[in-house]
């Protein structure tokens, strides 16, 4: 790659990276829980996608590559090793929850407060929170989502029911000051 | 195939409808069914709530703008460039401050005449900014009553984050929002409406303003009214041309 090609890559991955640092720092401090480390996430995840630009195909999806990298990164990481070790067993079709109860929700709703819904995401199992995350705040879909994880769609949409039910359960404990059920 | 099933089969696509992954046969199809099932219908509204509810809390951390610098300078070196000038920017700075206080002092202009040009001048800015937002076909950028909707919007934008009072109860209404600039500074801008009445509320880094209307109220020639405040290194402006009562009303609402 001659000095201005490399010079328009380096332009145009600028262009497409730096509207999802905010995104990407997000994401990291949800897996990580630890703004040092999701720091260091963040910039090793734009070393790393601009030394592997020129692999990234265009017409795909950036922003599913940025995360892909992002995550595989944390995976390598310590924590990630430890965060996922723990669940890599756990099934992803097994309705292990209990039912939930008939609360209605609205009420269970505005009783918990932002802080609570948040506590309740940062304790789900990383498989979970991450494909909870990846859907409602980055609104990806169910394609893109399978893409940045590397698992099949249908796992995507069972993971995500299962995160959403524990997600419901877990903030329905909090309120009810009880101890938590079963972790997704 | 019975009710019962069929209604169980719309039951278990409610996620995919809102996750939007439904074709659009198949979304019209589920409509059709909600229309005429109260428990379905009433199970979207549920997890459309939840949805809702996790989007807001799931943009939890914003970074710091060190990070972003340090990621600047070092992948995309060229960017961050100007950075080593800033010592010359600086100088210049320092310079063009020293001309102007020497001009000043060569006019004998008297402290108190430059701090009321100056606080002239920073309320003039304030009202432009208002009424230009009146004036705008689209007055915010984000449109929302709520304030679990608003203060989100504003991560990544703004070097800062604010609280938002509930307002339930009041006579205020919240609008929406915007980024806004003071001093080439950014902040938000906050739309709130009572009765008929638009009241922007400017929140800046206090340090970052220089001022000296901290606390205070001011009335500029245009007969808009000013309340201003420092709160936790913010700085605050609510300006508007409701009855001064109101626009302290609603300061007291956002001090909380």
């Amino acid at each position: 790659m001659c000095v201005s090609e490399e010079r328009s890559a380096t332009g145009s991955f600028e262009q497409l990276a730096l509207p999802l640092f905010s995104h990407l720092y997000n994401f990291a401090h949800w897996l990580a829980q630890n703004r040092e480390e999701a720091e260091d996430l963040v910039q090793e995840t734009y070393a790393k996608a601009l030394k592997g630009f020129s692999s990234f195909e265009a017409g795909t999806n950036f922003k599913a590559w940025m995360f892909r990298i992002l995550r595989n990164t944390f995976l390598n990481s310590r924590t990630g090793l430890k965060g996922v070790a723990i669940h890599l067993d756990l099934p992803d079709d097994d309705p292990a929850l209990p039912a939930e109860q008939r609360t209605p929700e609205t009420i269970l709703l505005d009783r918990a407060s932002e802080q609570i819904v948040q506590e309740a995401i940062g304790e789900l199992a990383v498989p979970y929170r991450e494909v909870l995350l990846l859907c409602e705040v980055e609104e990806m879909s169910y394609q893109e989502i399978a893409s940045t994880l590397a698992i099949p769609v249908g796992t995507v949409m069972s993971r995500l029911s299962r995160a959403r039910r524990a997600l419901r359960e877990a903030v329905r404990q909090k309120l009810n000051g009880g101890s938590p059920g079963p972790k997704a | 195939m019975t009710e019962e099933t069929k209604h169980e089969s719309w039951a278990g696509k409610i996620d995919l409808y809102l996750d939007g992954e439904l074709d659009a046969r198949q979304m019209k199809d589920l409509e059709g069914h909600l229309r005429e099932c109260p428990a379905c219908a009433g199970e979207v509204l549920r997890r459309l709530q939840w949805k809702r509810a996790i989007h807001s809390a799931g943009q939890r951390y914003s970074p710091d703008r060190s990070l972003r610098e340090r990621v600047e300078k070092d992948i995309f070196p060229r960017k961050a460039a100007w950075w080593h000038w800033r010592p010359a920017f600086a100088a210049t700075a320092a310079l063009l401050l020293l001309l102007a206080g020497a001009r000043m002092v060569q006019l004998e202009m008297h402290p108190h005449t430059q701090h009321a040009i100056q606080e002239s001048m920073l309320v003039s800015e304030l009202v432009d900014s208002h009424i230009s937002t009146l004036a705008s076909a689209n007055p915010v950028d984000v449109v929302s009553t709520d304030r679990h909707n608003v203060k989100p919007w504003f991560a990544g934008k703004i070097p800062f984050t604010f609280d938002l009072p509930d307002l339930q109860g009041s006579p205020f209404e919240l609008v929406g929002g915007r980024v806004s600039y003071l001093d080439q500074t950014p902040g938000a801008q906050l739309l709130f409406r009572v009765r008929k009445h638009q009241i922007s509320v400017f929140i800046f880094q206090a340090r970052a303003v220089h001022s000296d209307l901290v606390e205070r109220q001011a009335v500029d020639a245009q007969s808009f009214h000013l309340e201003s405040w420092k709160r936790d290194g913010l700085q605050y402006f609510a300006i508007s041309d409701v009855a001064p009562g109101d626009l302290r009303a609603l300061a007291d609402l956002l001090k909380k």
